[in-house]
């Protein structure tokens, strides 16, 4: 994109001989006009949905340029010195480098805490966008061909953006961080074989140590946000070789792209969300706390607060943990397998991954060879959209599960009977929402069918001749009749007859067999509403002109 | 309802400062024992069926023999006793006693058995701890069950440590003394005076309504899930209305 | 046979964009007049662009111009606002502000002419980009994402020649040792993480506690006596060996923190756990054997231990046995006495490794 910004300066001012000089120069040596040909006045279609990967994009930057901020004035080191600086509650208490450079950062550097908080509530919302944008894709199933290899490249962001979250709110060596950094080494620790060992080396040697902070440091300034820097540039990259999805509409088809151009009215929108997301941020950050990490004192691994939580998006992380009932196992040769860890740190990833591979399951059901440049209303793949909802449900419910303290305080609630609760409803909430979500969305296309064929409630209300009343339907424009039937379905593939043609038995694999099922369950007659036909439509318009 | 107990509280806290010391001076052992018969008066109407006829404890009160006055102050005086309703444990609620009167039942209280005793205004006074050393304090003995600066916290079974903002002073003091209910008691010879002052200086720093917070609205002060929260309503929320409005089509010109 | 559910038969991948189903051809429509009498469902083309009041009324464009000047400009002040306030505020300087609080003075007044600032330019470029930029829907063609067989044909070609230049194929001498060279040297960066950190060791079992560690009181610094501790009461207590300027006190009071209970002895149902103690004094590890936050929960009246981490709940009355949550085994107890001088001793290490599991703990 920053290819077309040259550009745009000679176009912008019109005749202005020197900017036209300067992209002169720069396309001898860098062919941007060939660039600019190509993408300056690409297409991106409006929809306010599409703007939500542009709220981790920009909150991205933010984080990365209030992060170089912080990064002049934190030390990060574990050495511990007695705190002389100008928050009061904390003189003499002795504590680390770490910490003492974070309280410095919030009350002797000039807009320190600012820029802190900024840094801190953008990366919340950073995930929190990802979420947002992720769940677009999903439920549109924007990430059918060709895009599978961006979902997955958005994938990895969310996890690299855990955890650069994670060694991030690690790095104040707080009471709060720190007992993360305990649950950390708590679950190194857990792992078969290998876990002493592991631990050892991460934490250079018993907990805590000296090093944990410096090396959770460079990950976090240097290693992750690098991966992460190239990622979304590779992500971007592949969203302007495919070209944005559009929704289903007049004149939108799948073989073309509606909307304005990258330049102007693109570049002013996008540039001016980028403003507008830092300048809400900046206002959050100017008058809501988070993480005050001054009054959560210097981490001891002696002390303990209780409502200790990480940020939220590991919220679910720790949700698994508190739900899982303790089982520890002593294995002959005395090894010990601590499974109240093991469990759920299994739990954790599987959780990710299956959203991860969701498109190549899909890709697998449909056996679909064709490009889908089209984003479906998520009722139109019930089954998909059911599949989502259910696992955003266990992963509410994991996330509730990871705050039971606080709503136990706060709703004055049992805490074993949120666990209780949590545990029975992460295994049956799911699936309730599953075949409730189905219905629902059988239920919308039914009623876009009626509207099809019936027209749309007016509100008006006629009596007829016989004293009967009646609600009069309004027939649909064009417009609506085509965007209501647009979306296309697919039929459940069928294994076919047992034998051929011949009379001979076909070997059919038992993972075809296992692929009819599923696809039956996708696109069967208990999971989509078979969608008007035009016999119909025309059937019902004659006999409404039979009446007149 | 809550900011008004709070005042409620502030208040006849406040009127007992002002007279507690003069009463105490003129104390004498008639004063003394008129008081020990009026508390076991009240004491017989209002606490003796949970707690026995003469303190010795019952299936549904624990035994009061040696808890001291200053349990009584504590209990009685923020409303926790008489116990309302049976739950999980008792809560703060309106007072439903005057302060004359919880005096008199501490009296008796204290006639049953040695205990701890309504402490001085000198025990507890903020103005004269140090609340950095109280902050670490506070973290090694309080922060686990209260939250790090005096939220509250969950405990097993509905149980709860309650919330410690603007809490007056001498009822932190008493309440680290004596142990109320299923908190841990922590007497002098864990936690000397001076410590517990220092404790009490801490609260006054960070938990009271006087208290600075810099960086701004604390959302409750309860750490990553109120944050949280805030980032999936208020924050993505207004950014979501933003692209709502990108979004949008501009408004058309009418045809009429 | 896969492909027999699809509406129409599989496209060729290299047969570009026949892929959305027949039935709904774009039609040509900025006219917004042809609807296909044969086709009830046919796509009517884009709608014709509707004006906006501001592409024909000038006065319209115009009061949207000074909108977006305005906005630009209540940025620039907002910037000088700010610059103001960083230089005139204190740091330190705490203001009440309704609703929200006694806050920094200076953080609330950068952040809000920042804030003002930025939103502004953001704002007043979407008005902009809304009201007076064309708002003409514009149409791109796509195109297939898959090469067509042609060029597939030739990278193909290509390739096989660049192979065969190499003799990767041929030379099996080289690619085999090519390869064994490729997968050996990553070993060397392993190797060199050796020294991130030491060996394991008995590092995990060995705590500070030694036979005839006094029991010093974490509030006080002191040693205990058992008449300090009181029924009820709960005490944070660390071993004498210690100190909190010592290089490695993390890490010792990682392992070694306690904290020391009273029972009535009658309340003690383990019986092992009370002749561990003294005279109803128990000393358990404070250390969750979940993942090793401080377990220290205490409820004085049912003697349970609760972990604020994960809820893991131990029952201090039974050898410390766990109730609740995902914790796997009780929390260690330390052996106590008395010595001559009447302090509170330990009469050893644990027993077995405190704090969180291993493979190893047994």
């Amino acid at each position: 994109m920053s290819t077309a910004t040259e550009p745009r300066k000679s176009t912008a001012k019109g005749k202005a001989p020197a900017g036209e000089k300067v992209a002169d120069w720069a396309d001898g040596r860098l062919g941007i006009y060939s660039l600019a040909k190509a993408n300056m006045r690409k297409i991106f279609p409006d929809h306010w949905s599409f703007l939500l990967g542009e709220i981790c994009l920009f909150s991205f930057i933010i984080v990365i340029l209030t992060g170089v901020y912080l990064t002049l004035f934190f030390v990060p080191s574990m050495g511990e010195v007695e705190y002389t600086g100008s928050f009061g509650p904390m003189q003499g208490v002795m504590m680390s480098e770490a910490y003492a450079s974070t309280l410095d950062i919030s009350f002797d550097v000039r807009g320190g805490l600012l820029v802190r908080q900024i840094h801190h509530w953008s990366a919340l919302l950073f995930v929190v966008g990802i979420f947002m944008h992720m769940m677009r894709v999903f439920f549109t199933g924007a990430f059918r061909k060709p895009r599978e290899v961006n979902w997955i490249f958005g994938f990895l962001l969310l996890v690299l953006a855990l955890f650069t979250g994670l060694t991030g709110y690690s790095l104040p060596d707080d009471l709060l961080s720190g007992t993360g950094i305990r649950f950390m080494e708590g679950a190194i620790l857990a792992v078969p074989v290998l876990g002493t060992y592991l631990q050892m080396s991460i934490f250079g040697g018993e907990f805590p140590g000296h090093d944990i902070i410096p090396r959770f440091f460079v990950v976090h300034v240097l290693l992750l946000p690098g991966i992460m820097v190239g990622l979304v540039v590779a992500h971007l990259i592949l969203i302007v070789y495919h070209k944005h999805t559009h929704y289903a509409g007049p004149g939108r088809t799948n073989n073309n792209v509606v909307g304005m151009p990258f330049m102007p009215v693109y570049m002013a929108k996008a540039g001016g969300f980028f403003f507008l997301i830092f300048g809400v941020i900046t206002l959050i950050a100017a008058t809501v706390t988070i993480n005050p990490v001054w009054v959560l004192g210097p981490y001891r691994p002696d002390q303990i607060s209780t409502n200790a939580q990480p940020d939220w998006y590991l919220g679910f992380s720790e949700g698994l943990v508190r739900m899982m009932p303790g089982l520890e196992w002593v294995i002959p040769g005395g090894y010990t397998l601590n499974f109240g860890l093991l469990v759920p740190l299994a739990i954790f990833p599987s959780l990710l991954v299956a959203i991860a591979v969701y498109p190549f399951f899909e890709a697998w059901v449909t056996k679909d060879p064709r490009e889908h440049h089209i984003a479906e209303r998520p009722r139109n793949n019930p089954t998909r959209t059911a599949f989502g909802m259910a696992w955003l449900t266990a992963f509410a419910v994991a996330m509730l599960a990871g705050g039971n303290d606080v709503w136990a305080v706060n709703f004055h609630l049992s805490i074993n009977a949120i666990t209780w609760f949590c545990r029975i409803a992460f295994f049956v909430l799911p699936v309730l929402v599953f075949f409730a979500t189905r219905r629902i969305c059988l239920g919308l296309q039914r009623r876009d069918a009626e509207k099809v064929l019936h027209g749309r409630e007016s509100g008006i209300i006629k009596r007829l001749p016989h004293g009967e009343f009646i609600e009069v339907h309004e027939p649909l424009s064009q417009d609506r009749l085509y965007t209501l039937t647009a979306h296309e379905q697919h039929q459940p593939f069928e294994l076919g007859p047992d034998t051929d043609e011949n009379g001979v038995r076909r070997p059919v694999s038992p993972l075809e067999r296992v692929r009819a099922r599923i696809s039956k369950g996708y696109f069967g007659e208990q999971a989509q509403i078979p969608k008007p036909t035009r016999e119909e439509y025309r059937a019902i318009a004659e006999s409404h002109d039979e009446h007149h | 309802m809550f900011v008004v107990l709070l005042i409620a509280l502030a208040a006849t806290g406040g009127l007992y400062a002002a007279f507690a010391p003069a009463d105490e001076a003129q104390a004498d052992t008639t004063a003394q024992s008129l008081a020990i018969e009026e508390g076991e008066a009240l004491y017989r109407v209002g606490c003796s069926s949970c707690h026995g006829r003469s303190g010795e404890g019952g299936s549904d009160g624990p035994s009061l023999v040696g808890v001291g006055p200053a349990a009584v102050h504590f209990q009685v005086g923020t409303g926790r006793m008489p116990l309302q309703n049976p739950g999980a444990q008792a809560p703060e609620k309106p007072r439903a006693y005057t302060q004359a009167e919880i005096d008199q039942l501490a009296a008796y209280i204290g006639s049953l058995g040695p205990g701890p005793a309504v402490p001085e205004e000198s025990a507890y006074d903020p103005a004269n701890g140090d609340a950095a050393r109280g902050g670490e304090l506070f973290r090694t003995n309080c922060s686990q069950c209260h939250n790090f600066t005096g939220q509250g916290g969950a405990l097993t079974n509905g149980k709860y440590a309650p919330g410690l903002d603007n809490v007056e002073p001498i009822y932190i003091y008493e309440a680290m003394l004596t142990g109320p209910q299923n908190m841990p008691s922590f007497p002098d010879t864990v936690l000397p005076e001076q410590e517990k002052r220092d404790i009490i200086a801490w609260l006054n720093e960070v938990n009271t309504s006087e208290s600075a917070n810099p960086g701004g609205f604390t959302l409750g002060g309860f750490g990553p899930v109120s944050e949280g929260l805030f980032a999936w309503t208020f924050g993505i929320g207004a950014l979501v209305a933003l692209t709502v409005w990108i979004g949008a089509r501009s408004a058309k010109a009418r045809k009429s | 046979m896969s492909d027999r559910h699809h509406h129409n038969p599989a496209s060729q991948e290299t047969e570009p964009r026949k892929d959305v189903s027949d039935d709904h051809l774009p039609g040509e429509r900025r006219s917004g007049e042809l609807a296909v009498l044969d086709d009830p469902f046919a796509d009517p083309g884009l709608p014709p662009h509707e004006h906006r009041r501001q592409d024909i009324d000038e006065r319209a464009a115009k009061r949207s111009e000074r909108t977006v000047a305005l906005l630009f400009t209540v940025s620039m002040l907002a910037t000088i606002g700010f610059i103001v306030a960083y230089l005139a505020i204190p740091i330190d300087e705490i203001v009440y502000i309704f609703p929200i609080g006694h806050i920094s003075a200076l953080n609330f007044a950068l952040g809000t002419t920042l804030g003002l600032a930025l939103f502004c330019i953001g704002a007043g470029a979407i008005h902009w980009a809304r009201t007076l930029m064309s708002d003409e829907e514009r149409v791109e063609e796509r195109h297939a994402v898959a090469a067509t067989p042609e060029v597939k044909s030739h990278v193909l070609e290509e390739f096989r020649k660049g192979a065969e230049e190499s003799q990767i194929g041929r030379r099996k001498l080289v690619r085999n040792t090519m390869i064994g060279a490729l997968a050996l040297v990553p070993l060397s960066g392993l190797v060199l993480l050796r020294d991130l950190g030491p060996l394991p060791g008995d590092k995990l079992r060995k705590t500070a506690w030694r036979e005839g560690s006094l029991i010093v009181n974490e509030n006080t610094g002191q040693p205990l006596r058992p008449e300090d501790i009181t029924v009820g009461s709960l005490t944070q207590a660390m071993p004498s060996d210690l100190d909190h300027h010592d290089e490695d006190f993390h890490a010792q009071i990682a392992k070694a923190a306690v904290m020391l209970v009273r029972l009535e002895p009658e309340d003690i149902k383990d019986p092992r756990s009370a002749a561990w103690g003294h005279e109803g004094i128990l000393c358990f590890s404070k250390i969750c054997t979940h993942v090793g936050c401080p377990a220290t929960l205490y409820e004085q009246q049912t003697h349970h231990a609760l972990c604020p981490c994960h809820q893991s709940t131990f029952d201090l009355s039974d050898g410390a046995r766990v109730l609740f949550g995902p914790a796997g085994h009780p929390l260690p107890q330390l052996r106590i006495t008395v010595n001559d001088e009447g302090f509170l001793t330990a009469l050893g290490d644990f027993e077995e490794p405190p704090g969180p599991s291993f493979w190893e703990r047994g």
